[in-house]
């Protein structure tokens, strides 16, 4: 058990310098699609809610598992779609005006 | 499946992940980048569904529905300017997604966790509910200020400090507490309590003007939250995407920060904004702030004088946003650059209630974005300004940071928009901004105050600047 909890350290603790490495080339201006599109990634919860909301191993687990699975996959769909409506307004050249 | 093969689905969406992340370091390719992060999600979900073994569809199924169509409708409806709170939201529910899944898994009774567990999962258990219950609980009151639901100014009472510092203490208590006697099921409940507790008491003294820090250091925390989750349930896919997040989020709070030209501690404690300087007695747009003079400015001399210049810089802020005048500012420059005027704007990183607030929004009235200049690159070019119309911004162009130290903003990085040659500043009223402090840019003699609802000024500027000559 031990072995595990310390190579998932391994893990988190690379997965972090990487994380770094990636996130300082952002530039100021993607600054807000960053924070909305890193929080739908952080919905990866979803995973761990999946698995306890389908175990059915007791009704309050279930139950919060249902409620772990609506949170995360709101922070899921929501964040996705929320950063391509915003990455999608980043032109260079302007189109034609919208009224 | 063999559970070790499904791993391999998640380190494929981790991957992707890195690859989506990696995009963003150009809005060219930002775009598809958001979408292979997407897609990366839909292969984990997916291969969780079909390859873990889930026995009860129900749960599974109205949780992924329900989800998804609330998710669709908040990204669908919200308006550009409230995405401050559009993202304090989402920060919440990932937060207490997490939190929920490390108490269902300590709850269950065919998980290896909980009673009889060893003390090194318990404790993640305990880690995972507190920073998860915190992230829910801090992201709804910030959602809830940013809203106006309740007041956006730092709220401070006696001993604040000193509460939240004893409820730390209560917390981190209670995880020995779990760590050492997982029997006890009422402990987990006090925690997850405290942690709830502690959320909304350390966000209710933090001001408007430091919302950028705090919704950076809540996304970073949304992140550890999914990662602490994964040590919970040994899954790898959480622990490395939580930390890509977690990373993401120290960066944004990091540069959020040296912008503001404080600590954390400072930001996190200082209770910044709590109260407002008055401006002379009877401050109001109607009388001299005391001894000092600032001068009027008419909608047609500020249209003739944009209309004969050759370099135009606008400095936006927050009351852009709440006048929701991005629109109209684009109209007005426009019309600028058919006359031959160059047109550009000066983006300070904390304008705004979160980082790169102002960009979006000036993206979504069509700006292009190579016009969005940061701090560093437009301040050298404020010399051989014309005019400078500052819209709703009042701290990021306050001269008195570069030299008052009695200023409770002094050394803090500012736009110089006092170097132009004409400055015009539109704003409803001659009341301080959010952290309460009076700006000497309206006094100064170059300066000319223009009153009124920015998006009502920006359109009568438009009509004027129309039949100038």
């Amino acid at each position: 058990m031990i072995a595990e909890l310390v190579s998932l350290l391994v893990v988190f603790v690379l997965a972090m310098f990487v994380g770094f490495e990636v996130i300082t080339k952002v530039p100021p201006t993607l600054h807000t699609p960053l924070m909305s599109g890193s929080n739908a990634i952080s919905g990866i919860t979803i995973i761990g809610a999946l698995i306890i909301a389908g175990r059915g191993d007791s009704v309050v687990t279930s139950w919060l598992g249902l409620i772990a699975v609506i949170f995360a996959m709101i922070n899921v769909v929501g964040g996705f779609l929320v950063t391509d409506r915003m990455l999608e307004m980043f032109k260079k050249k302007p189109e034609e005006k919208r009224s | 499946m063999n559970p070790a093969l499904i791993k391999l689905f998640y380190l494929l969406a981790a991957v992707m992940f890195i690859v989506g992340l990696k995009r963003l370091s150009s809005p060219r390719t930002a775009r598809s980048g958001n979408w292979i992060g997407a897609l990366g999600m839909l292969i984990a979900i997916v291969a969780t569904a079909l390859f873990t073994g889930i026995l009860t569809w129900t749960m599974v199924i109205a949780g992924l529905i329900i989800g998804s169509l609330i998710g669709l409708l908040l990204a669908k409806t919200v308006k550009m300017t409230a995405m401050p709170e559009m993202v304090a939201l989402l920060n919440g529910f990932g937060g207490g997604a997490s939190a929920l899944v490390a108490a269902a898994e300590f709850l269950s009774p065919t998980s290896e966790v909980g009673v009889g567990a060893p003390f090194h999962v318990n404790l993640t258990v305990g880690l995972s509910v507190f920073v998860g219950a915190l992230t829910f609980s801090g992201s709804l009151v910030a959602f809830l200020k940013l809203r106006e639901w309740i007041t956006g100014r730092a709220v401070t009472y006696p001993l604040q400090k000193t509460l939240n510092a004893l409820l730390l203490a209560a917390t981190a208590g209670a995880i020995v507490w779990l760590v050492l006697q997982p029997q006890a099921g009422w402990i987990f409940a006090i925690l997850g309590g405290l942690a709830f507790l502690l959320g909304i008491l350390s966000v209710i003294p933090i001001g408007g003007a430091d919302m950028p820090v705090v919704i950076s250091l809540l996304n970073s925390y949304s992140g550890i939250a999914a990662a602490m989750t994964g040590f919970v349930i040994n899954n790898e896919g959480l622990v490395v995407s939580g930390a890509l997040v977690g990373a993401s989020g120290i960066i944004l709070t990091q540069i959020m920060c040296k912008a503001m030209n404080r600590s954390l501690t400072n930001v996190l404690f200082g209770a910044f904004g709590s109260t407002v300087q008055q401006v002379g007695p009877g401050a109001g747009p109607a009388v001299a702030a005391g001894a000092k003079v600032y001068r009027e400015i008419t909608h047609e001399d500020t249209a003739v004088m944009l209309a004969y210049s050759k370099l135009v810089v606008v400095a936006p802020g927050y009351g852009l946003a709440v006048a929701q005048a991005q629109h109209e500012v684009r109209e007005l420059a426009d019309l600028l650059e058919k006359r031959g005027v160059e047109v550009k704007y000066a983006i300070h990183p904390v304008a705004g209630r979160m980082p790169g607030h102002m960009n979006v929004l000036l993206a979504e009235a069509n700006v292009p974005y190579d016009k969005l200049l940061d701090m560093d690159q437009i301040n050298p070019e404020f010399e051989h300004t014309d005019v400078v119309l500052v819209i709703g911004a009042n701290d990021v162009v306050n001269p008195a940071a570069r030299h008052d130290k009695a200023s409770p903003i002094y050394g803090m990085p500012i736009l110089d928009v006092d170097k132009a040659q004409n400055v015009i500043v539109l704003k409803r009223s001659m009341r301080p901004g959010f952290a309460g402090i009076d700006n000497e840019l309206f006094y100064e003699p170059r300066t000319r105050m223009l009153f009124g609802d920015a998006k009502d000024s920006m359109k009568k500027l438009v009509a004027e600047t129309k039949v100038v000559e």
